[in-house]
């Protein structure tokens, strides 16, 4: 913390604010597609961040993060659509999602208290298709989650009459649906990444690394770490349970094949790209991972045209291949992330001893 | 009843089709050579109409995206050779290819992509799951939406003006199925789906056809769309003896579900939707697949005047097959060119209203929209898979205010239309013929019945 | 009753291609507690190559029999080179990297061969040519054919080869000593990199016969098909105690039996609430309750501390 208020690092956060904020709009330059990418990306932060609660700070390798995400969506789908014919406002079931997904936090952590490493990968894995199996088959006998074919129609965010799924002109400045979505993403990081840092150096947070760490010498200075290892899901799960939230809002529609196992697989890998458990690191890998296949999209088809003169490979495959290599790459050169936390870099070459 | 007066309602629009087509047929070559010979530079003005086409162009369902893709490319390669003039322009088309990966998440941000680029329409998209959240970016733009393979009812049904499909939802070849299945003399039937908005729509309302011609649903399945053993829930479903097997889903699944049925001894029919429709289905089921059914919304190619003309170009272009909604997307740009004819404009403020008046005489059927958006009349014809062919077995399903608009006219017609119906089946074999001819038999029967009752 | 012993045999004959792959992982986990994740990447890649081999033969005029050994002989040669490069280039220089590290790896190459996969074979499903007869048994009204039979013992065979290489033969000893210490192991003048390239190679070559008997059951592959067929042998090899090669063998027919009996009776017996729709969470379930009560699988030695 202490870092972020001396004054030429003032200079440097206020800087960064006003870049942010300027953001949709050059963006938009490029079309509203690429605001359209941004926000996508900060959600991606969102849920990057909260998984990094869970991978980062604990120590815990939770491959079905993605569920809590689903059921976040979920609920502000079921709360804000004419399926049930209700329309809560947002600012009431962003809190009831996290909530909710808080609880299944607890109620799917609870069980894998006792697993360590790879097996408490495959049982959160298993957690995580679990939940995504229930929403493609909750419309029978009674009709939840519509199945398989989603949930449509529902409610955008809406603050009395701005609704945010329309362009508005405010003071002469006009405002698309995807830029106030931005706006209201960027808020809500924010907040998520001042709880990360204030979690990272609370007693909570030191005990946690202890956890991560050495869990039996963790158990012998007395840290209770049953508890504070429910903690770490519950927390990480209602992050993404807002996420979820705001994902269903922006869409408009929310259908379980948005929440398959690859989309717990690809957030893992932000978190472990960008530098686990270190904050800074975590928001880059986000964006990056979540802007590369977009920007190779614009960038493969062109190139090869002007290389070779025209289209050897499909750049559609040639766009994943190129994504699949760059996770290798970063990985061989930088193993503990494009920008790993100061003594987890000290700490690295270390890890490696503890595979008996 | 409604199956048999719609089957005149066809064989009346299949006649009308053919002598449509000799007529419009003709001038096209008479316009072509301007077009073909640019060299003496006309000073007219030329537009650039941009249309977008989304499909998956990775992933499983990559060979149906290329598909369609093939469809888009080769409507408007002839569109432009036409050389058409629009509101006093030139047009020149240019298709916008986008690949969603059968991903909603990608689906709204590549549907944000074509809004940017200001694309006049869009075709597509291939799935359900994509076209659903991306038909509202369109709406809130305006910009209009013909699907030619997104078959779920909510497709249309969020009352969008801008949605629109060219090929019948899942409620329409549900129902129709569940008549023909009746009507081949089954009395039990299992359903399997995979659990996909389209699997498990299509079978929803297979069950709910079924149910409603007297069948005995004996057991409900499931698998799902990555799957590749089926042999536990077929084994299930051998002892509740089903004579009739349907299957909601693809031809990647249905393919080797035929091919497990008969390694386990099972006498019972299969019988699929659109998606089993395919040369893929018997390349993967092989010798299995003798026997079995499955279905296509609208007419056959070969029945309809234009079919064979279209499969002809499309072999010859692309150098391989239509795996299976080439035609309907094929179809979906004819008609959005179609309506910015009627409109003279290709702005889609002003020719969208005209799409919705659409009647237009396509390679899969005569194409008119309801109040909806969605294809009216929807016809199902069914298919029997035979020595690695699919052979044409009849038509059915049609709303029955339509057949029953129809029957006045058909009455005098009837004897054309067996004309019609025994011409085009002398394309497909003698099977076909003898198929055709029972189908206008009824039609005939079932026509002289309903004047009755008037 | 014909219809229990059909079930049996499903589940035998899926459980046995679970197995087969989930070999694959266990050999390497066992050795040096990686996860290889491309594993059914490699599985599929022995798939296409024995299509392409095959097939070509085929047309060439060669025998059914011969094509379908000279395809499988070619498809393990090339897995072999495969699981050797990935480890080369993926995990070696991560030997000593943060745990996590060689899964995002592993996941990237994953990727990377789906990719180069699709670029070569396509995009559309291939069928695999039948490269046996197929001779159909009935007994007591169950069906099934060679192909099944094959399959249960190749898989059964394997697993006892393995297990002699790991307990009978100097390789074996090497492997077992590094999977213990591997420092203390290349002190002993254990060759660490070379026992650990073994593992891969091996366990690559597994995956290529597990390909080719994929194929020849299901007679369909794709660039795909790998995805799930890897989670699943995965699921039934932690089941089992990762490491543990007996374990994974019964973990994958567990499993396979677990989906076929669940899909055969649980609808029946939840009056529809919970049918076939949940085959792949009994699986889960049932993995999830094992691991409660036993964490390391059903047969995996108590290992200290992995993570």
């Amino acid at each position: 913390m202490s870092k972020w208020l001396n004054p030429r690092s003032a200079f440097g956060l206020t800087l960064i604010i006003v870049a942010l904020l300027a953001l949709p709009f050059v963006a938009a330059l490029g079309g509203q597609a690429w605001v359209r990418i941004l926000n996508f990306a900060i959600l991606y932060v969102f849920l990057a961040l909260g998984l990094n609660i869970v991978v980062g700070f604990a120590g815990l390798l939770d491959l079905g993060y993605i569920a809590f995400y689903a059921v976040g969506a979920y609920t502000y789908a079921l709360l804000a659509s004419p399926h049930f014919g209700l329309h809560w406002p947002f600012w009431v079931i962003l809190p009831c999602g996290a909530a909710i997904a808080c609880f299944f936090g607890v109620i799917l952590g609870s069980p894998t208290l006792k697993l360590r490493g790879d097996y408490l990968a495959i049982v959160t894995l298993g957690f995580g298709e679990i939940v995504r199996i229930f929403m493609n088959n909750l419309n029978a006998p009674i009709n939840i989650t519509n199945g398989a074919q989603g949930i449509t129609l529902i409610d955008p965010v809406a603050i009395g009459d701005l609704r945010f799924s329309t362009t508005t002109h405010i003071l002469g400045v006009s405002l698309s649906g995807p830029q106030k979505y931005y706006y209201l993403l960027l808020a809500l990081a924010i907040l998520v990444i001042v709880i990360n840092l204030r979690l990272q150096n609370s007693r909570i947070g030191r005990a946690w690394q202890a956890i991560r760490e050495d869990e039996i010498a963790a158990k012998a200075v007395g840290i209770n770490t049953r508890n504070l290892k429910l903690l770490a899901f519950a927390m990480g799960a209602s992050f993404g349970g807002v996420a979820g939230g705001v994902f269903s809002a922006m869409q408009g529609f929310v259908s379980p094949e948005s929440f398959s196992l690859i989309e717990s697989i690809m957030i893992l890998a932000m978190v472990v790209l960008g530098g686990m458990g270190h904050i800074p690191g975590v928001i880059l890998g986000a964006v990056l991972l979540s802007i590369l296949p977009e920007a190779l999209r614009y960038g493969v088809g062109p190139i090869q045209m002007a290389v070779f003169g025209k289209m050897l490979v499909d750049p559609e495959s040639l766009r994943m291949l190129i994504f699949g290599l760059a996770l290798v790459l970063v990985m061989r050169f930088k193993p503990a992330g494009l920008w790993p936390s100061p003594e987890r870099k000290r700490a690295a070459p270390a890890a490696g001893a503890s595979h008996g | 009843m409604q199956a048999k007066l719609s089957v005149v309602a066809l064989s009346i629009a299949s006649v009308f089709a053919l002598s449509a087509c000799g007529e419009k047929e003709a001038p096209k070559p008479v316009e072509a050579p301007p077009a073909a010979a640019p060299v003496a530079p006309p000073p007219k003005p030329e537009v650039t109409v941009k249309l977008g086409h989304v499909a998956p162009m990775t992933g499983p369902q990559a060979h149906l995206g290329k598909d369609n893709e093939n469809g888009a490319l080769l409507a408007i390669e002839e569109l432009n050779a036409q050389g058409l003039e629009i509101g006093g322009a030139k047009v020149k088309f240019e298709l916008l290819a986008e690949d969603d990966q059968a991903d909603p998440k990608q689906g709204t941000i590549v549907a944000q992509k074509l809004v940017d680029a200001k694309v006049n329409g869009v075709i597509g998209h291939l799935n359900s799951g994509t076209t659903i959240p991306a038909s509202k970016l369109y709406s809130d733009a305006g910009i209009p939406q013909i699907s030619g393979s997104a078959t779920n009812p909510k497709y249309t049904q969020q009352g969008f003006k801008t949605a629109f499909r060219v090929m019948a939802n899942d409620i329409q070849q549900g129902k129709a199925l569940g008549e023909f299945a009746a009507k081949q003399g089954v009395k039990t039937v299992a359903i399997i789906d995979d659990r996909t908005a389209y699997g498990q729509g299509l079978a929803d309302e297979f069950k709910k056809g079924a149910e409603a011609n007297g069948l005995k649903v004996v057991a409900t399945e499931y698998t799902n769309d990555k799957a590749t053993d089926f042999k536990a829930i077929l084994t299930k479903i051998k002892s509740k003896k089903a004579d009739l097997v349907f299957y909601g889903g693809m031809d990647a699944q249905g393919g080797p579900m035929a091919k497990q049925m008969a390694d386990l001894g099972i006498k019972a029919k299969f019988l699929g939707g659109d998606g089993v429709c395919t040369p893929e289905f018997m390349k993967l089921g092989g010798a299995a697949t003798e026997g079995h059914f499955c279905s296509l919304p609208g007419m056959p190619l070969e029945k309809l005047a234009k079919g064979p003309e279209f499969k002809d170009k499309f072999v010859k272009k692309f150098n391989g097959e239509i795996q299976l909604y080439a035609p309907y997307v094929y179809d979906a740009v004819m008609v959005m060119a179609d309506s910015m004819k009627r409109a003279n404009s290709v702005e889609a403020a002003k020719f969208l209203p005209e799409i919705g008046k659409t009647n237009y005489d396509g390679v899969t059927a005569k194409i008119t929209f309801d109040e909806f958006g969605d294809l009216t009349g929807g016809a199902i014809s069914v298919y029997q898979y035979k020595g690695g062919k699919l052979e044409y077995v009849t038509t059915v399903g049609a709303p029955v205010d339509v057949a029953k608009a129809e029957v006045k006219e058909a009455v005098g017609e009837v004897k054309e239309a067996v004309k019609a119906v025994a011409g085009a089946a002398a394309e497909a074999g003698k099977d076909a013929i003898k198929a055709g001819a029972d189908a206008v038999k009824d039609a005939a029967e079932a026509t002289k019945a309903a004047v009755e009752k008037k | 009753m014909d219809i229990f012993l059909q079930q049996i045999i499903n589940g035998l004959v899926q459980g046995s291609i679970y197995a087969l792959v989930a070999l694959g992982y266990t050999m390497v986990y066992g050795i040096m507690g990686l996860i290889n994740f491309a594993h059914g990447e490699v599985v599929m890649i022995g798939t296409l190559v024995t299509i392409s081999v095959a097939g070509f033969l085929i047309k060439a005029g060669m025998p059914v029999m011969f094509a379908g050994l000279a395809g499988l002989t070619v498809s393990v040669l090339v897995c072999m080179a495969l699981g050797w490069g990935l480890e080369r280039v993926a995990y070696r220089p991560l030997r000593n990297a943060p745990r996590l590290t060689p899964l995002i790896t592993a996941i990237g190459m994953s990727i990377v061969l789906q990719n180069v996969a699709m670029i070569i074979w396509g995009r559309n499903y291939l069928t695999f040519p039948a490269l046996l007869p197929s001779v159909a048994f009935e007994f007591a009204g169950a069906h099934f054919t060679a192909v099944q039979v094959i399959i249960v013992l190749v898989s059964a065979l394997t697993m006892l080869a393995l297990l002699f290489l790991i307990y009978r033969t100097r390789l074996g000893m090497a492997m077992r000593a590094t999977s213990q210490n591997p420092a203390v192991a290349s002190l002993m003048g254990v060759n660490i990199n070379r026992v650990i390239a073994a593992a891969f190679i091996i366990g690559s070559a597994l995956g290529a016969l597990a390909g080719v008997m994929v194929g020849t059951y299901y007679e369909i592959a794709h660039y795909q098909m790998g995805f799930m067929l890897g989670l699943k042998a995965f699921t039934a090899a932690v089941l089992g105690g990762i490491g543990n090669l007996a374990g994974a063998m019964l973990g994958g027919i567990l499993l396979g039996l677990i989906e076929a009996l669940g899909a055969g009776y649980i609808g029946d017996l939840t009056g529809g609430f919970l049918g076939s729709h949940y085959q792949d969470i009994f699986a889960f379930l049932v993995l999830i309750v094992v691991l409660m009560f036993k964490p390391s699988g059903l047969f995996g030695e108590k290992t200290g501390d992995r993570a």
